[in-house]
């Protein structure tokens, strides 16, 4: 019955939305084959600086996202301001778009008149989404430290485990296991929000796309560039979902969002 | 008895005098006195929410007391500013729901302490955990993982844990209350083996026919206060206070076994 109700879907599209008054200017605009082969490689070249980006920053957002909720979980009274502080944090970062995040550090830090290397967009680009991506990911662990139950803590200094002992072999191994598909979601947003460095300078898959657009007087190349992306997300997505799917079955319950 | 040559009274192994432990407004122990000798076994009952678990869980330091002292072997260890480690590793503490560590196998549930507290190596541990599992017929499942347990599994596991840290007192809280019926016989079998070999223990319990078959003492709890004890014929056949007579004949005559 899918398999049908499918079928029918796709064959209506392809015969219909050609019929449309406007098809022939949008195809000729869209999907133009000549230009497609002609940006394509540059595009994907272009994407290889979005591959670099998200492959240091998402270690680095992985990190202080654990530091962040560590942070937060302290319970002794003296390092209160530490929670304070990395509540603060996550405050901010969460409450303001990416976009204006990567704006005020990618163009204010450089402004500031360093010299190199520290003046790189790049640098300063990649520091914003770590900064912002960070914030997410430590509510992520946190919600997963938190979902462990009290007892295992119990259980793990009663037999004279330090609180430190008991977060590194009982609490965390059990709470970042159960936030793997929550990451993994996370970090596909990054992989398509890596794109946004390119506002502040970066030649990357995006922006390669606006000048093949611009030079050719179509849009192809955003297609082409859309393309590369879901090659990359879809894949990405399908096992998040597989992974979440396979920890409902395992545990019985819902995974922490 | 001491080593400078003096004969005195030998000294309880655990003694509480006056504790007192509230939780915001409401007190659940009220100048609480206990005394447990060494090599003594001394039941805890009385209504749910008496606090029983309340007095185990103080003695390991697992909650801080509000006021009073706990003595072990006459050090007071619930003063404030000590390092509640390596006191804890003297006393163990099973707990009603097991609280076994879910993501490791039942080998490194029973060695994680000893060598994570105890420097102990993994081929040292791992030997003298196996004596332990062998004695209490878990050889077998010592690759196995919890969820693949039985509950009465599970709590022998989790009492083989506590004791791999060869604690000198072992604090039971109402281990067989979660089990089907027919596993709780498993899990007593242990307490008497643990009984025979002169372990102290102090076990919060709902089943009367057991209490009075191990303890050497009885205590009777009433809102936090030890109303009455005495040696279990004593207690459950003679009982002094109005409010234990109520208790044993609400319970013996709902839970006869
Ligand atoms: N963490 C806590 N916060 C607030 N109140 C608590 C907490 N732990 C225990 N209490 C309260 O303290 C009282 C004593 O609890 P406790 O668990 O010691 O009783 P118990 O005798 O073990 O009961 P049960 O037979 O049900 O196990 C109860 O009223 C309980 O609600
Ligand atoms: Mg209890």
């Amino acid at each position: 019955m899918a398999v049908v109700s499918t079928a029918v879907v796709g064959v209506a599209v392809v015969v219909l939305v050609p019929k449309a008054p406007g098809w022939k200017r949008v195809e000729a605009s869209f999907f133009a084959g000549d230009v497609f082969a002609d940006v394509f490689p540059g595009l994907l070249r272009a994407f290889w600086l979005d591959v670099k980006i998200f492959a240091w920053s998402a270690p680095c957002i992985l990190a202080l996202a654990m530091l962040i909720a560590l942070a937060r979980n302290v319970r002794s009274p003296a390092l209160f301001p530490l929670r304070l502080l990395a509540a603060l944090y996550t405050d901010v970062f969460r409450g303001v778009p990416v976009i204006l995040t990567i704006y005020l550090i990618g163009f204010g830090i450089p402004g500031l008149g360093l010299e190199r290397p520290w003046n790189s967009p790049l640098l300063w680009g990649s520091m914003a989404l770590v900064l912002a991506y960070s914030a997410y990911v430590a509510e992520v662990f946190r919600a997963g430290i938190e979902s462990v139950h009290e007892g295992q803590r119990a259980a793990a200094r009663s037999l004279g485990m330090s609180s430190r002992q008991t977060m590194t072999s009982v609490v965390l191994p059990q709470a970042v296991r159960r936030v793997v598909p929550a990451l993994m979601n996370d970090m596909i947003s990054l992989q398509k929000d890596v794109a946004l460095v390119s506002l502040i300078g970066p030649i990357e898959l995006l922006r390669q796309a606006d000048v093949d657009k611009s030079l050719n007087a179509n849009f192809t190349p955003y297609v082409a560039a859309a393309m590369i992306f879901l090659a990359v997300t879809i894949p990405l997505t399908r096992l998040a979902d597989y992974l979440l799917h396979r920890q409902r079955r395992r545990t019985g319950a819902t995974a922490v969002a | 008895m001491n080593g400078n040559g003096v004969r005195e009274v030998a000294l309880p192994k655990v003694e509480l005098r006056h504790v007192t432990k509230a939780f915001g407004e409401r007190v659940v122990l009220d100048e609480f006195d206990l005394v447990v000798d060494d090599g003594e076994v001394v039941c805890l009952i009385g209504a749910s929410g008496s606090g029983k678990s309340t007095v185990l869980r103080c003695i390991n330091l697992l909650e801080p007391i509000d006021d009073g002292e706990i003595f072990l072997d006459g050090n007071d260890i619930a003063m404030p500013g000590l390092d509640p480690d390596p006191i804890r590793q003297r006393i163990g503490i099973v707990f009603q729901q097991f609280n076994l560590f879910p993501h490791r196998s039942v080998l490194d549930n029973v060695t994680m302490a000893p060598r994570k507290v105890l420097g102990r190596g993994k081929a040292e541990s791992a030997a003298s955990a196996t004596v332990l599992l062998t004695r209490f017929g878990l050889r077998d499942k010592a690759d196995a993982y919890p969820d693949q347990l039985s509950g009465g599994q599970q709590q022998r596991v989790a009492i083989v844990r506590a004791l791999a840290m060869r604690p000198e007192v072992m604090l039971l809280d109402e281990i067989t209350s979660s089990l089907d019926p027919e596993l709780v016989g498993e899990v007593l079998d242990v307490v008497r083996e643990l009984k025979r070999e002169g372990m102290t223990m102090l076990i919060a319990t709902h089943e009367m026919a057991f209490a009075r078959e191990i303890a050497d003492r009885v205590c009777f709890l009433h809102d936090g206060v030890l109303l009455e004890s005495g040696r279990p014929s004593e207690l459950f056949d003679r009982p002094q206070q109005e409010r234990t007579r109520q208790f044993l004949a609400r319970v013996t005559g709902v839970t006869a076994r």
